[in-house]
This record gives C-alpha cells, structure tokens and sequence, in this order.
C-alpha cells in the first residue's frame, strides 16, 4: 500500500458494453502509469477492440468511467480524444490514398493543423527525432504498409502525445520492421508516454511490455508482469485452461507436383496493385506450401492468378498436367482446387447470403445441385455440417454471413474448402481473426488434407503459424517470390529478410553471392 | 470568318456554357464528397419552374434566383435524407429524383407555359464591352455569368487551398478513415448534397430568368445529364470543368458558326454534338480503368454507415 502515489495516467473503472447477443465488455479494470508500456494482451473477440473504442471515443460503454489523471473523463469523440492528448494507431490505417502525408496528418489535427508547410517541417523533424523518415510530400498511395503505419504514428507524434494506443501494429510488419518499431516505442515510453499496446503476439508483448492486462471473453481474465512470464502461462490466461495452445506437426516432403507455376509474369491494371514478375512456383502432393510477406506485396495478384479471378498468359499455371492458366474459376474447381480468399465478406462469402446459400457457392460441385436444381435439404446438410465440424457460432445456417464474427466467418469458409476434399488448396490467411483453439482446429484440418495427399499453398502475414504448419517456406516481396526452403533449414530471420526483398540464400554478409550472380 | 462572327461566337460559348458551369461545379462539389446525385436535371427544373413563378408573380428577378436555390436545396435534401438516412442506392434515388422534378416542374408550372416576363439583361459597360473578339464575351454578359466566373474561382480555392475543401475530398476519399480520425461524414456529405442542390437550382433559374426568359416544360433539355459527364470529362478538376462547360457550350452553338460561314448543316444533327462529346470523353475516360481509380473520389456513389 503506498501513500497516494500520483494517479495512474489512464484507468478504466468497471467498464461494460453490451451489444445485441454480445458483452462484448463486462466490467473491465485497467490503469496505466505514465511512461508505462501495458500490454492489453486477448484474442480475437476477447473485446480488446471495444476496449480501445471507449478510450477513444468511438463507443460509449453502458456503465463505468474512464479516470484521465484521476479526473473523470468523458471522451465525447476521437477529436475530443486526441485533445486530451490521447493517440490512436488503427489496425486498418485511416489514411487517405490520393491525398499526401501532410495532408493526411492535417485532417487529423483539426484546426491546430497551422499552414501546411510549417506542418510539413514538424512532420519531417519527428519523424527523424524518432527514427521513422517519411518524405512529407508523398501522396499515401506511393508509401508502403510499414511507411503507412509510420505516418499513423507520426500522426500521433506531432501534437502533445500522452497516451499511445496501437492495435496489432506488428501485423504488417517483418520482422525487421519490428524491432525498429520496439526502438521507437521504448524512446516514446521514456519520455514519458504512456503506451498501450494491443496484440495477440505473446512473444512481442514479452520483448516489449511492462505490464500486461488480458482480456477473455470480455472480462479481465488475469494481469501480469510479462517479463516474469513464459508465453505459455500467459496463453493460458488467454484462452482458459482447457484448450491446448502448443503443437508441432511433423514436417513431410510431398511426391509428385500437382500445382505448377511457371515463368508468371502479370501486369496489374489497378493503380494500386502490384506487377508479378516472373514467378515459379511447385507444390507437391502431400505437402504445404507457405508463402510469407508483407501485405500489398502481390499475394492479391498472385492469388487471383491461381483462383482464376484473374487469366493468365497459357502455359503459366498448371494443375498436375494439365494447362489452366487461361481456365476459368469454375472449372479450375471442378478440377479439385479449393480457395479461401483473403477477404471475407465479398470474396469468401456473400454478405447479405444465409450460411445455407453460402455453402452453396462453391460447393455447387459436391452434389448439391442437380441439372440446374438446387437440392435444398442437400446444402442444408452441408451447412450444418460445416457449422458443427468447425464450431461456427452462429444463430445457424439460416444466419446471413456478415451478421457472423470476422473469425467465425472464417472458419465456415475453411471449413466450406476443406469438407469438399480439394486436390489443391490454396488459403490466404488461413487462421486471420480466428482464436487459438479454432486455429489449432483448422491447422489441424489442414495438415489432415496434407496427408492425404492433397497440395495446399498457404499465403500469411502471420510468420509464426507459416512456420507451423509448412513444409517449405518462401516470401513475396513486391511481386518476385524468394526461392523456397524446407521450413526446418530456413529462420525467421532468413523469412524477415526474404519479406523485405533480399533473397540470397546466403547470409547478406557472405561475399560470394555477388560472384554467383554474375 | 469575321471579326463579328467571331467576337458572337465568343459571347454565345460563354452564355451557353454558364448553366452547365453553375450545375457541374455544384455536382462536382457533390461527388466530391463521395455522392453521387444523378438528379441534377429534376433540381434544374424545379429551380427553373419556382424561379420563373416568383419572378412573374413578384416582379423581382432577385427572389426568383434566391427562391429558385432554395428549391434546388429542398430537393436535395429529400435525396440526403433518402441516401443517407435510409442508406438507399444513390443511382436508383437520383434517377428517381430526376423523375420526379420533371413531373412536378411540369405540373406546377402548366398554368405558366409561354408567359413573359422581364428577363435578365446583359450589363453594357461602355468602351470594355465594344472590345473586339473578346468585349462582349468578357464584358458584355449578365450578372449570373459573372456570378458564375466567383462561383469558379470559389470552388477551385476551397478544394485545393482551404481546409474544409481538404474534409471534403477525405470524406469522399473514405468515409470510414475519415469517421474513424473525428471527420463530421455525415454533415460533410449533407452540405455538399445541399451546394449541389443549390446550385442546380440556380442553373435552373438561369435557364427561365436569363437566358431564355420563360418556362416551358422540361426546358432544361438533358443540361443535367451533360453536367454530370462534364464532371467525369473534368476528370474532378475545377478548372477542367469551367472549360469543359465551355467547350460544351461551344458545341451547342455550332450551327450558328456554320451558318455564318455560309454552310448548310442541319442544325439538329449539330445539336447531339454535346451528347456525342459526352458519349465519346467517357468512352475514352473508362477505357483506361487504373487512371479513372486514381482521379474519381474513391467512395463515389457507395453508402455510409457509422459503425456503433
């Protein structure tokens, strides 16, 4: 008990919010000291991102208060948020394509924005003060994802910054970019910012955090200093006792090629896409493939490419021998290939479609429909069982897609993919948004379709799981892709620098790769 | 071609382009915001009918315009309140809002078809307007032509240079970015629906005030629908879009052009030459798909809604 000590800078009391069918808060207590890193540590769902909204204004909780200095606060909206000196970096950057650096951080800071050329001065002086160069005359969509996060954060910097909230920064970062971001951070930290840091990445929270709130099924599930933890004990806390939160998985080399890319060079007609360039690619029976990078990187290419979305000059793709590139989605499925696109609603699923009419999509091949007629009890069945196999919550099959949590979502479709028994799978993200124990499910599911024989590519952001469950292991970066390696002869380190465009096999500072080129 | 010719041409280009000018830079403002308002043409002619009955009935050409605006705003609004409201489908509710004004205009103003009334006239300023060539072009228009030359000059300041011109192009830029760093979305959006719908008005009362003195059903003849490709034509540039209203101008009045030079070109086929202009700018504009990604506001046309 110390003596009235200074207030801690932020505190959360007894924070809840209810939404329809969902608690998505149930009396929260957090403080935060100044010069603090906490760590708000959950998976998806746990309610972190409702958490954060409160503190910045976006949601109103139903009961409790937020302390600011020990002073009650009301954080009407994120402007009045950002008076307070409260910062937010959002996991989907609120930045504006076409419009340039400065302009971008002057919509944020409202009136106090001054004339833009002394702005544009600011900008580029804190921006080197803390080691995040940014030229403030690009427009956004010239910068990188790693560059785009950094004009989130210089956002922030540039006013009278006392609380820094950034949800899982390091999700579009390698891991290189990682350790640069920590550095920033711990500058921040030490001069007297308060920083809360939100992610789902135990080992990150550990390098990182000085303290650690976790956070499951909305309700403080446990506290903790994390540099006296391991990342199991703090898993645990995560994900209750009952789920298991480590396995490892035989790695296998697969037989024969069955999904074959060749010389693929494809010119993006989108301004803001990316041009593959001359791509070569296996994947063998039994085995899968992971594909790491940064996003943005041309996985989206890459994965219209071999979806069917978009053509590709003959002779570029191949399913076992036959030639496909030039094939149309449809009948690549009907040739045995499975896809889980990146996106969910839209791509993977139809937003405003039940789960019954969803299963339908793609599962169109499995039976379900009979010269033109759709076997309604047929789907239904389908849905169900997709439901129960992969433990979708939902109200059931009748459930339109978007009314279901993004990591539900995901599981209904991996498990629509999966169910159907794909000769070739190819998953983006397989487990983006998804729990622990749903991921573990669907890790599982798919090593399962690996040993029988069928070719899976899995494109992630996520290195961790990519390491997991691949059997080789490569990156994209802005369009090549790195040669790749069986995953027990390749390190994160080694991805990292693959992620970034540096592929020599060799270690960067091995002389010989030079001679090898020429 | 004479000296004569020429300097009429000139003052004809102008007149006939400034309603398409006053229209286009209301609905470029519009779609800027992210709206797309495809009932300019229905506002015209509410504007045009209301313009044109309180001027006849009051004698002030003043009122009429002022109450003209006034209709063209009312009608967006029924159009704010239906899209943003109710988040309908933008298209479906401007074209229905174009129906609409055409039908009601048509009605209200039955009783008034081919009654005369005192029109706006052209400002004479001695030695200035008797310029050759550009004297009666520059000099020689009425008070809403040069309205219209402030109108410009606003609008291109307050997208480029001013800070709510800044909000304006976020909001239609993306709406869910801008509502997540504090940006007033909605209100951005209603206001530009409401210049929109002013300035359509204005343009309509244009028409019935000045440059043809009277109402007559559906007198706005498709003015709306050329504003809305101008906008697409001016690639959402201010400045393209006061010489695209120009140019189209230019083509409405070529046959007078022909005429003087003494050939016979049936002056119907030279009226669609504005349409074909229309027709063939936006040919050329979306054949091109990355370049029309990156000059259209990124949100045109899609609804928002606020996440709780």
């Amino acid at each position: 008990m110390s003596n009235h000590p200074t207030p801690p800078r932020l505190s959360l009391r007894g924070i809840t919010k209810q939404y329809p069918g969902c608690l998505a808060n149930d009396d929260i207590h957090l403080d935060i000291a100044a010069a603090e890193i906490h760590a708000l540590l959950g998976e998806n769902g746990a309610g972190k991102s409702t958490l954060m909204k409160v503190i910045y204004g976006l949601v109103k909780p139903d009961h409790g208060e937020v302390l600011w200095d020990g002073l009650p606060l009301d954080v009407k909206d994120p402007a009045h948020a950002r008076k307070m000196g409260i910062g937010m970096v959002f996991q989907h950057f609120s930045l504006f394509d076409t419009l340039t650096v400065t302009e971008n951080i002057a919509l944020a800071l409202g009136d106090d924005a001054g004339d833009l050329t002394s702005l544009a001065n600011k900008i580029r002086s804190v921006s080197e003060k803390y080691g995040m160069a940014i030229n403030p005359e690009r427009e956004i969509h010239t910068l990188s994802v790693g560059e785009r996060q950094r004009v989130e954060i210089v956002r922030c910097l540039v006013q009278d910054i006392r609380l820094l909230i950034l949800d899982e920064p390091t999700s579009v970062l390698t891991p290189q970019e990682v350790e640069t971001l920590f550095v920033t951070l711990r500058q921040l930290a030490s001069e007297g910012c308060s920083i809360l840091f939100i992610s789902h990445k135990l080992n990150e929270v550990k390098a990182l955090c000085h303290r650690a709130t976790v956070l499951r099924g909305g309700r403080v599930s446990g506290a903790c200093i994390p540099a006296q933890e391991d990342t199991i004990s703090m898993a645990k806390m995560m994900v209750g006792d009952d789920t298991p939160v480590s396995t490892t998985y035989p790695k296998v080399l697969g037989s024969e090629p069955v999904l074959t890319i060749k010389d693929l060079s494809l010119h993006s007609d989108d301004p803001f896409g990316v041009h593959l360039k001359n791509l070569n690619l296996t994947v063998n029976a039994g085995e899968i493939v992971g594909i790491a990078g940064v996003a943005g990187n041309g996985q989206e290419e890459l994965l219209a490419s071999l979806s069917g979305e978009t053509l590709s000059p003959a002779g570029t793709i191949s399913f076992r021998d036959t030639q496909v590139a030039t094939l149309t989605p449809e009948k690549r499925r009907a040739m045995g290939l499975g896809f889980v696109p990146e996106e969910r609603l839209g791509r993977g699923a139809v937003p405003e479609m039940s789960l019954t009419e969803n299963a339908l999509l793609t599962g169109f091949l499995t039976g379900i429909v009979n010269k033109g007629m759709v076997a309604w009890k047929k789907t239904e069945a389908f849905a169900d069982q997709i439901i129960s196999d992969y433990k979708v919550k939902t109200a059931g099959r009748h459930a339109q897609a978007d009314s279901l949590s993004g990591g539900n979502l995901q599981k209904f479709i991996i498990g629509r993919e999966i169910l159907q028994n794909p000769k070739i799978l190819i998953a983006a993200h397989p487990t983006w948004g998804v729990d622990i124990g749903a991921a573990t499910a669907i890790h599982k599911a798919l090593i399962k379709l690996r040993d029988q024989g069928a070719a899976i590519l899995v494109v992630s952001e996520d290195i961790d799981e990519l390491f997991l469950i691949s059997d080789r292991i490569g990156a994209i970066c802005d369009g090549q892709l790195s040669p790749l390696k069986p995953t027990p002869e390749s390190s994160i380190e080694e991805l990292g620098r693959m992620m970034a465009g540096d592929f020599s096999t060799t270690p960067a500072h091995a002389q010989s790769s030079q001679a090898e080129h020429s | 071609m004479d000296i004569d010719l020429i300097t009429n041409v000139l003052y004809a280009m102008v007149r006939t382009g400034t309603p398409l000018l006053i229209v286009a830079l209301g609905e470029l403002i519009c779609e800027k915001s992210g709206v797309l308002n495809l009932g300019q043409e229905g506002m015209m002619l509410m504007g045009a009918v209301v313009g044109f009955i309180v001027t006849l009935t009051t004698g002030s050409l003043m009122l009429g315009f002022v109450l003209a605006m006034v209709a063209g705003v009312l009608m967006s609004l029924i159009f704010g309140v239906i899209t943003m409201e109710l988040s309908a489908n933008q298209v479906a509710t401007g074209l229905a809002l174009t129906i609409f004004g055409t039908g009601l205009s048509a009605f209200i103003g039955a009783g008034y078809v081919g009654k005369p009334i005192e029109g706006l006239d052209p400002i004479y300023i001695p030695v200035l307007t008797d310029l050759p060539i550009i004297g009666r072009m520059l000099f020689g228009q009425d008070l809403l032509v040069y309205l219209s030359f402030v109108l410009f000059a606003g609008v291109y300041w307050f997208i480029n240079h001013s800070r709510p011109g800044l909000i304006l192009k976020a909001v239609g830029e993306n709406p869910h970015s801008a509502n997540a760093i504090g940006l007033p979305v909605f209100k951005t959006r209603y206001l530009a629906i409401m210049f929109g719908g002013a300035m359509a008005g204005l343009a309509g009362g244009y028409l019935s005030l000045a440059y043809t003195p009277l109402w007559v059903e559906n007198m706005s003849a498709g003015r709306g629908w050329i504003a809305l490709a101008l906008v697409v034509f001016a690639s959402w540039k201010a400045e393209r879009v006061l010489l695209g209203a120009w140019l189209f101008g230019l083509a409405s009045i070529l046959h007078l052009v022909f005429q003087g030079m003494g050939f016979a070109v049936s002056p119907n086929l030279l009226a669609i030459l504005p349409y074909l202009a229309t027709v063939v700018v936006l040919v050329i504009l979306s054949s091109n798909q990355s370049r029309s990604r990156l000059v259209a506001p990124m949100s045109l046309g899609k609804p928002f809604h606020a996440k709780s």
